[in-house]
């Protein structure tokens, strides 16, 4: 079952193209994230879906119907704008039952689903009033039930919480995810946030100048990302250049060893991708560790960053509870990982 | 207010709208007399009376009426219109278009429409005043209108338009609420100069049909009644306060 499928669309404005050939698909119930940074076309795929932008090649295939040349208000599809784009001049209740009007319910209806979507976004008591009465949750919040409300096949959210103050934003957050679990809503969110796409997604898109760099899970993505880009995006990481020995072993540039299965032919130059949440400081030598030196210290009150240069050159910082002891800086170290906590990249 | 010199401001009202109006009242409590000026000074109620002549209130009817069809004609033609501008590509260049008129006198256009009026025999007729009135007042409809549409935000249409309003909704219940403010203020633009419009139903209009603008000039330069007319400019100016109220209603 699919809710959503994109097959080989391009899209852009005027002669620039900025959606360059992605394929994507959205299952029923998902919560699926397009994340990117800013000019990655994520923007424009998601005006796609909506039906502001005609691809200039590719379908959109919403629940198995092909929409790529419908207008707007012809596909189910409704979108959480990021300044939430509520009616100046109608009350809360006819910004949200503006779909269900447009969709001929009956009277009864509407007032039922009314009730239901004031209750669900805890904004009972509130439907009489003006949008400019509301503070910028409460707004949100209107935004989202007018989406909710008529029920559609897939929902759209542009950088939902972005528009909000930041110490409001975590809240919110879990409120709208554990809102679109509680009616089965299969979402598209685009951010460019990378905490807000591994928090909220099932399944994360990156995008990298209009093409999809990869597609899976948030652990899938920060885990065994496919690129440097990748593994770069999605959170810090140490890039270390190795070469290909046999099957089990890589040697880094500065000549260590390390045990890594990286599925390449011997001889083959990767790069060993490190999280430095993953990586340990040791006491001595050993298997998969490295010499280095520890060029300074930043205490965070909660834990202590530690800055390590190791012998090849490469610097790098680690992150420690703080009552953990401390090692003094200038003081050589070493640092080591799991081998299930790095990744080979080959690109 | 927060300019730098409201004096001024104080100054120029009282200079060009105070005072005149004190004048016009005087005017109004004196009595005509025979020189120059035509009137003495007094406290007389003769020319407020005046008013009370039932051929006042068919000119104030007829202005009305006239008034009433121009604002709804320019409102019927400059909608649309206004519409078709602010979606082109280039709102400037028709905005342009609308004013060039504008850059040829005033009477030089009237004097024009005589020419092509009387050509197809319909000069001094109700129907060449109206055309008249309409080619000469309708950007006074377009120009508010088109500020206020070009100010609404594009996004809410797609909301609508997203939540499965049609394009003829989207027009319903975002663009045509959106724009209510400029439609007042357009036809309040048209309606209370067209209410005083002299200079067109002289030249265009049927010459029998009375107009309040007409009958203000016949007071002053006919019967040189001023005190009458002077009665008769405060009766419009008391009469448009209401329209022009809507005007400040935002």
């Amino acid at each position: 079952m699919t809710a959503l499928a994109l097959e080989a669309v391009v899209a852009g404005y005027g002669a620039g193209i900025t959606v360059n050939g992605v394929d994507l698909v959205v299952h029923p119930g998902e919560i699926f994230c397009l994340l990117g940074g800013s000019g990655s076309g994520k923007t424009t795929l998601l005006r796609c879906i909506a039906g502001f932008l005609a691809p200039s090649s590719g379908r959109i295939v919403l629940d198995g119907r092909d929409v790529t040349r419908l207008a707007p208000h012809q596909r189910d599809v409704t979108t959480l704008f990021q300044s939430y784009a509520l009616f100046p001049h109608m009350s809360v209740q006819d910004n949200i039952a503006f779909g269900l009007r447009r969709r001929r319910w009956k009277r009864a209806d509407i007032a039922c689903r009314l009730a239901e979507m004031l209750a669900l976004v805890r904004l009972q008591g509130l439907g009489d009033r003006r949008i400019s009465q509301l503070s910028g949750g409460q707004q949100q919040r209107v935004a989202l039930a007018r989406c909710l409300a008529p029920k559609p096949r897939l929902l759209l959210l542009d950088e939902p919480l972005s528009a909000l103050d930041p110490e409001l934003r975590a809240a919110t957050r879990a409120d709208l995810v554990a809102t679109l679990r509680s009616q089965g809503t299969t979402a598209l969110l685009v951010t460019h946030d990378r905490a807000e796409a591994l928090a909220v997604a099932d399944r994360i898109g990156l995008l990298q100048a209009g093409r999809l760099a990869q597609t899976g899970t948030p652990e899938a993505l920060f885990e065994r990302p496919s690129s440097r880009f990748v593994a770069g995006f999605l959170g810090d990481v140490v890039l270390l250049d190795a070469t290909v020995r046999d099957s089990g072993i890589l040697d880094l540039a500065d000549g260590t060893a390390v045990e890594m299965a990286s599925g390449q032919p011997a001889g083959s130059r990767v790069t060993l991708a490190l999280r430095p949440e993953r990586i340990r400081l040791e006491d001595g030598a050993g298997a998969n560790r490295l010499a280095g030196e520890v060029t300074g210290l930043t205490y965070a009150g909660a834990s202590i960053e530690v800055s390590v240069r190791l012998a090849c050159g490469t610097t790098l910082t680690l992150v420690r509870p703080a009552e953990l002891p401390r090692p003094s800086p200038g003081s050589s170290i070493w640092v080591g990982w799991d081998a299930s906590a790095a990744c080979v990249l080959t690109a | 207010m927060s300019f730098g010199r409201p004096w001024l401001a104080w100054l120029w009202l009282l200079g060009f709208v105070a005072a005149p109006l004190v004048m016009l009242g005087v005017v109004a409590l004196s009595v005509p007399a025979d020189g120059i000026p035509p009137f003495r000074p007094a406290v007389s109620m003769e020319g407020l009376e005046g008013l009370a002549d039932p051929l006042f209130l068919d000119g104030l009817i007829g202005s009305l009426r006239i008034s009433l069809t121009t604002s709804m004609l320019c409102l019927l033609i400059g909608y649309p219109m206004t519409l078709g501008i602010v979606r082109s590509k280039r709102p400037a260049f028709w905005l342009g278009l609308l004013l060039v008129p504008f850059w040829s006198g005033f009477l030089m256009r009237l004097t024009a429409w005589t020419l092509l009026l009387r050509e197809l025999n319909v000069l001094h007729t109700e129907l060449a005043m109206q055309i008249g009135m309409v080619s000469c007042y309708l950007p006074f409809l377009i120009l508010p209108l088109q500020s206020r549409m070009a100010a609404a935000d594009p996004l809410l249409a797609q909301a609508a338009a997203d939540l499965g309003a049609s394009p003829f909704r989207v027009f319903l219940h975002i663009t045509l609420p959106h724009s209510l403010p400029g439609v007042v203020a357009g036809v309040v633009l048209v309606f209370v100069p067209v209410m005083g419009e002299y200079v067109i139903p002289e030249l265009l209009g049927d010459p029998g049909a009375q107009t309040f603008g007409r009958m203000i000039w016949d007071a002053f330069f006919s019967e040189r009644d001023w005190p009458l007319a002077a009665s008769l400019s405060l009766a419009l100016l008391v009469i448009l306060v209401p329209p022009a109220l809507l005007l400040r209603r935002r």
